[in-house]
């Protein structure tokens, strides 16, 4: 009995001094601003920044590779805290972005060209045919942009669009980079005027398949302050830079240009899209 | 020679009896032709003509873009109406031309006279087939003369001639080889010369036993020929299941049947290899299927490439009642039409039209991971894992369990109990996997 407990003693007590000696030996420097600049970052993992997860940021920003306000989910509150762990001057100011789907074919107004039935989502069904829909533009509805946003900020509205709740929404780009279509844009919060169209086809060809997108008429262009809206093959593009009054949506004859504060909850949203069948 | 039975496979009702019993017949010329520029697999060949040009029969109209490529000729006499994007059967709108005939069907010069073959060598032959724009007429629409230019280092010993269609309803390539025994196999002693090789198999499926009859009395004096029936088993006529049924060999992973000295060439290519050399005649029409219980009359045409599947139903009685669904090939690999305005291709084996009941309208559930799929998989993979990893966008996982090598033969969506489209999920990652590897280089 006495020997085994000598034994065993002696056993850990030679351990342990082992492993502080090696702990020691290998010890690996750390910047311990990496741990704290990690707390401070929101911790999703979501790869908004481009970046494996948090952790790479917070190394990066440590080191001062990356700026502090390079999380993109985080906006200016994460950066605020973030520059002063790093003692970094940081103005803040910037407006907050959100995802915003720039289309409104929904499914009332938007022709299909055929019964798809089959993978329920929209990078696969774009493999046969561009997908269901006729314009080949449009979103198509089987809400991979939902699926993959990893802050809840986005469902599908009953009409076949995917809304996006303002409040949720961190701008991390995921829904932007998997939308196969090519349709979802980060716009700035505080913008009202949006044209919910991304259809580069000719304006006969619109008007045969959907009831609200852009035919190129280009009365908007001439409405809006000048290079507020501009022209990009056969399609009318906001420049969010300007500021446009609310008035030039009156003038769209396809109702494309819609006028909505995107700082609104998203149960107002759906009930605007039950209406008038808004995207936003 | 050793071989037998592959693993997995299916059983399928076939429906063969619908259109197999149907003479080939010539479809008149319809009044618009809708010529896919993108008709071979590899580089699409570039357009040569502009709208309001006149063409000759057998005209080039586009010329071929690197080594993997092959001419396209214009099917009839007449004139370059458009060029335009149109819907093209595998499932995307590209740019085709659109000949207007103009009834007299006159031959550029040059073009469509006998000639005597026995002094080309290999060379010559490749050549002509090349310039004849020579697709593997399975499905694939591979440039032949690619296939039939090994590399030294990989001789092929073994030529097989695949009549095996094993494709349900697809009756075309029975039918060629009942009414054409013997020009399909002189265009397969083309092949076997240009590569070389002395031993010929003609591989046909059990249930086609008067193509089996057909090709016996033709093959008696051709020494090293051979014909085997095969067992009928879905997918039987593919390549990689068709080189080890015959020979026990087994073609790697990510290589070709050269890898194992085999090279296989469809019954309609080997007929349209004939029709190149010993008469000059570019591929610019081929046999097909137009069949199922969707259309009156179910019948084997020779259709001019780009007729379009309207032109085609029509001569074929119309459609019987409304259709489900209108599918170009088969029903195991084809692929469902959603405009009756897609053309004939080089790879279009059969228009396949489907009533509205036999058409399953259904919501896919989860895996229930029963392993049905796993049992039927000829190319031994586990399908059931892969398409819960590409259903979680985990593609990498996906690769590393040979999503690549899917031949996309559906028999695991065909056994499975939750209805899962399985085929479709494959091809997504391995689109995905490719546009990897082609963003890293």
């Amino acid at each position: 009995m006495l020997t085994a407990v000598i034994a065993l003693s002696a056993l850990a007590l030679f351990s342990s001094f082992l492993l502080a000696v090696v702990a020691r030996a290998f010890a690996v420097p750390v910047n311990p601003k990496i741990e704290e600049v990690e707390g401070a970052l929101p911790g999703a993992n979501c790869g908004g920044c481009g970046l494996p997860g948090c952790s790479e940021l917070a190394r990066r920003i440590a080191e001062g590779k990356a700026d502090v306000d390079a999380c993109p989910v985080g906006g200016e509150s994460v950066a605020l805290k973030l520059a002063a762990i790093m003692g970094k001057a940081f103005e803040g100011g910037a407006v907050r972005k959100i995802a915003l789907v720039l289309c409104n074919g929904n499914d009332q107004v938007a022709e299909k060209r055929f019964h798809y039935n089959g993978v329920r989502d929209c990078t696969s069904a774009a493999m046969l045919f561009g997908g269901d829909k006729a314009c080949l533009y449009g979103c198509l509805g089987l809400g991979t942009c939902v699926g993959i946003c990893p802050f809840q900020a986005m469902r599908m509205l009953p009409n076949g669009l995917p809304a996006v709740d303002p409040a949720k929404c961190t701008a991390c780009g995921k829904c932007v980079a998997a939308c196969p279509k090519k349709i979802i844009k980060l716009v700035p919060i505080d913008k009202r005027v949006h044209i919910l169209c991304s259809s580069h086809d000719k304006g006969a060809k619109v008007r045969k398949i959907c009831e609200v997108g852009c035919i190129a008429c280009t009365k908007c262009v001439k409405e809006a302050p000048e290079g507020a809206i501009t022209m990009h093959d056969n399609l009318a593009v906001v420049s969010y830079d300007f500021d446009i009054p609310d008035a030039v949506a009156a003038c769209c004859p396809m109702n494309t240009i819609h006028v909505r504060a995107l700082d609104g909850a998203i149960e107002r949203l759906e009930e605007a899209a039950s209406v008038s069948g808004g995207a936003l | 020679m050793a071989g037998g039975k592959f693993f997995g496979g299916i059983h399928p009702k076939y429906h063969k009896e619908l259109a197999s019993a149907q003479s080939i017949e010539q479809m008149p010329l319809p009044e618009r032709l809708i010529v896919h520029f993108a008709q071979n697999l590899g580089a699409a060949p570039k357009p040569v003509v502009k709208k309001g040009d006149a063409v000759r029969k057998g005209q080039v109209i586009a010329e071929p873009q690197g080594f993997v490529s092959v001419p396209l000729h214009a099917p009839t006499s007449g004139s370059v109406q458009a060029i335009d994007l149109f819907p093209h059967p595998v499932g995307a709108d590209m740019p085709a031309a659109v000949i207007v005939p103009d009834g007299k069907d006159e031959w550029a010069p040059g073009l469509n006279a006998p000639r005597n073959a026995d002094g080309f060598d290999a060379e010559k032959i490749k050549g002509i087939i090349r310039d004849a724009g020579l697709v593997g007429m399975g499905g694939a629409a591979f440039p032949t003369h690619v296939k039939l230019s090994p590399p030294k280092e990989k001789p092929i010993d073994l030529l097989i001639v695949n009549g095996a269609e094993c494709e349900p309803y697809l009756a075309s390539d029975h039918r060629l080889m009942i009414e054409r025994p013997a020009e399909i196999l002189e265009g397969a002693s083309l092949f076997a010369r240009a590569l070389g090789v002395q031993q010929v198999i003609v591989a046909i499926e059990k249930n086609k036993p008067e193509a089996i009859e057909a090709i016996r009395s033709a093959i008696v004096e051709r020494r090293g020929y051979s014909l085997r029936a095969l067992d009928v088993v879905y997918p039987q006529g593919a390549e990689r299941q068709l080189i080890f049924a015959l020979t026990g060999r087994r073609v790697p992973a990510g290589g070709l049947p050269m890898d194992v000295g085999v090279l296989v060439q469809n019954v309609g290519t080997a007929f349209a290899a004939y029709e190149a050399v010993h008469f000059g005649r570019p591929l610019i029409e081929r046999v097909v299927c137009v069949t199922g219980r969707g259309i009156a009359r179910p019948k084997n045409i020779v259709a001019k490439i780009g007729t379009t599947f309207n032109d085609a139903i029509a001569f074929c009685g119309g459609q019987r009642g409304e259709s489900g669904k209108v599918i170009s090939g088969g029903p195991m690999m084809g692929v469902a039409q959603y405009s009756l305005e897609a053309p004939i291709t080089k790879g279009t084996s059969g228009i396949v039209l489907l009533t509205r009941e036999e058409v399953a309208q259904f919501v896919s559930d989860p895996c229930i991971r029963c392993g049905r799929c796993v049992r039927v998989c000829p190319m031994l993979l586990n399908p059931s894992a892969l398409s819960i990893f590409v259903e979680r966008l985990r593609f990498d996982d996906a690769e590393a369990y040979h999503v690549i090598d899917c031949i996309e033969c559906g028999c695991c969506a065909y056994v499975c109990p939750s209805r899962r489209p399985m085929v479709h999920h494959f091809r997504r990652a391995k689109a995905e996997i490719r546009s990897k590897a082609a963003k890293a280089s």
